[in-house]
């Protein structure tokens, strides 16, 4: 057994159970720490395929951007008693969360099964892709469009929050 | 990957984590005496000679005493928040490239450093300050203490606003040196002169920011005793207080090294001076090698000297100005700093 495999196996199952962890706690610091973890567990996955810019990314925005922001607001919302944000789970959402995931797992695997380099090898030039500036090559040259277009849909989000931001200041004052 | 290399990673590891921790101690007792003579006092002399035992002393006394969890409580995250305190300034360390390669064991050659030629070493370091703020937040909230949980919101907050002028920082130096990786960045300055020269405003905003995320004074209202009886660790006792206290020295040292590598040329010796040349040995030749080693070392302890000197020397920010300071001044400078290389480095070439 060789280290890729033994790392792999380590990150999976630390990623599907602190994904599991994120959804099934009632406190919500420990879903979001278990989510930070996730995160991190996600990050060592990319490490695996050789994709450490994505990998530092990962970390850098949503575990250490994205998730500190939700921790500060759960912090200071300072939600009551554990039991009140008890959800009681029912027959219908059960059937129709389960057919979503089984759709979405059936995408995955169907994906996987048609890339050129099948299901267990990594792409020979795996390695020159991961790095920051083939990212930056594809992303200024061949997908420039798009990705200014999200940058542009960013800046109208911020736009709203500041408009929004804006009118309850007027409300309240 | 052989399990030869593997192990002498692992024994990397366990010689900086063990000289960290030592040199965290110790800067807890300089900080003490600069303390003492900056206000005109002796400081701690009585443990061992000049009081340089005051460090085991401390440490030994924190081991020892008992380890108070309040009633009120979330033990878990009370125990977990020390953990991811020290664990994520330890974490630094792996990258910070202390030397260059001096030994050859088994074709491979290796140097102080764990990571040295990684890719991205810098979006690691980023990234590892930004996670750093979840030990202050989690302490401040699991200790079921208004006055901690401010401390830990207050951190937050401020962690939030002056990473992002950290790392917008980071991108002039990076602009220069056209590399993501600390040792091509040092090499790059060898070549050319320190960074310091091309990138002063980068310099400047970076340790301001690096003051911030450490929780330093002036912007230590994080842990403003006055206000909050103490802060985010008024709750903790023994070694997890220890713990937390050590994070906040591993993580000065950590900065330091990394303003020494990004700004200060890293290994080298002086700017635009052939050093290697002038002293006939070869640049990559192991004596000019632990020479470098020994003068990023000295780097990076001076600067711990001006944090320590400035915490002693300024009142801390007042909230209103922490934020005004973090986003209407260092993120535009930075900004306008990134534009500004770009401009400059487009027209030069």
């Amino acid at each position: 057994m060789n280290i890729q495999v033994i790392l792999f196996s380590v990150f999976a199952i630390g990623a599907v159970a602190s994904a599991i962890a994120t959804i099934s706690s009632r406190n919500p610091v420990a879903s979001a720490m278990s989510l930070v973890a996730h995160f991190f567990m996600l990050a060592g996955l990319y490490l695996t395929l050789e994709a450490q810019f994505v990998a530092a990314v990962q970390v850098l925005v949503y575990a250490g951007a994205i998730m500190v922001l939700v921790v500060f607001v759960i912090l200071l919302l300072n939600l009551g008693k554990e039991q009140q944000l008890a959800e009681r789970g029912s027959v219908i959402r059960l059937t129709l969360g389960s057919f979503t995931a089984g759709l979405f797992a059936l995408v995955i695997i169907l994906a996987l099964v048609a890339s050129p380099t099948g299901l267990n090898h990594l792409a020979m030039n795996a390695v020159d892709i991961g790095t920051t500036e083939a990212i930056g090559q594809s992303l200024f040259t061949q997908y420039l469009f798009p990705f200014e277009s999200v940058s542009l849909l960013l800046l109208a989000a911020l736009i709203g929050a500041v408009i929004l931001a804006k009118r309850s200041m007027k409300e309240g004052a | 990957m052989d399990l030869i290399q593997l192990l002498i990673i692992v024994v990397q590891g366990g010689i900086l984590v063990n000289v960290m921790l030592m040199s965290s101690a110790y800067m807890v007792l300089a900080e003490r005496k600069i303390a003492a003579w900056i206000q005109n006092r002796i400081g701690p002399n009585r443990v061992g000679p000049w009081g340089l035992l005051q460090s085991f002393a401390d440490v030994f006394k924190l081991y020892l005493k008992e380890d108070i969890v309040p009633a009120a409580a979330d033990y878990r995250f009370h125990a977990l928040a020390p953990v991811i305190a020290i664990g994520v300034a330890i974490t630094v360390y792996a990258v910070i490239p202390w030397s260059g390669p001096f030994v050859t064991i088994g074709g491979v050659e290796y140097g102080l450093s764990m990571a040295p030629n990684m890719n991205v070493a810098v979006l690691v370091v980023l990234a590892m300050t930004s996670v750093g703020v979840y030990g202050v937040a989690l302490a401040g909230w699991s200790s079921n203490n208004k006055y901690s949980l401010m401390g830990g919101l207050r951190s937050s907050a401020q962690m939030i606003s002056y990473e992002l002028s950290m790392g917008l920082s980071v991108v002039g130096v990076v602009l220069v040196g056209g590399s993501l990786n600390l040792v091509e960045l040092i090499q790059g300055q060898i070549a050319h002169g320190w960074n310091i020269f091309y990138q002063p405003v980068a310099m400047l905003i970076f340790f301001i920011t690096a003051l911030a995320e450490t929780n330093r004074a002036p912007f230590d209202l994080p842990e403003a005793e006055p206000e909050l009886v103490g802060g985010y660790h008024t709750e903790y006792s023994g070694m997890k207080f220890g713990l937390l206290y050590l994070a906040e020295y591993a993580n000065i040292l950590a900065s330091s090294a990394i303003i020494a590598a990004l700004f200060l040329g890293g290994w080298d010796i002086a700017p635009f001076i052939d050093e290697a040349a002038l002293l006939g040995l070869a640049p990559s030749s192991p004596p000019m090698v632990l020479i470098g080693m020994g003068v990023f070392i000295a780097k990076a302890f001076s600067l711990v000297f001006v944090f320590i000197w400035i915490r002693w020397t300024l009142p801390r920010f007042r909230y209103d100005q922490l934020m005004a300071l973090g986003w209407k001044v260092l993120l535009p400078l930075a900004l306008l700093n990134i534009a500004i290389t770009g401009i400059v480095i487009l027209l030069l070439n």
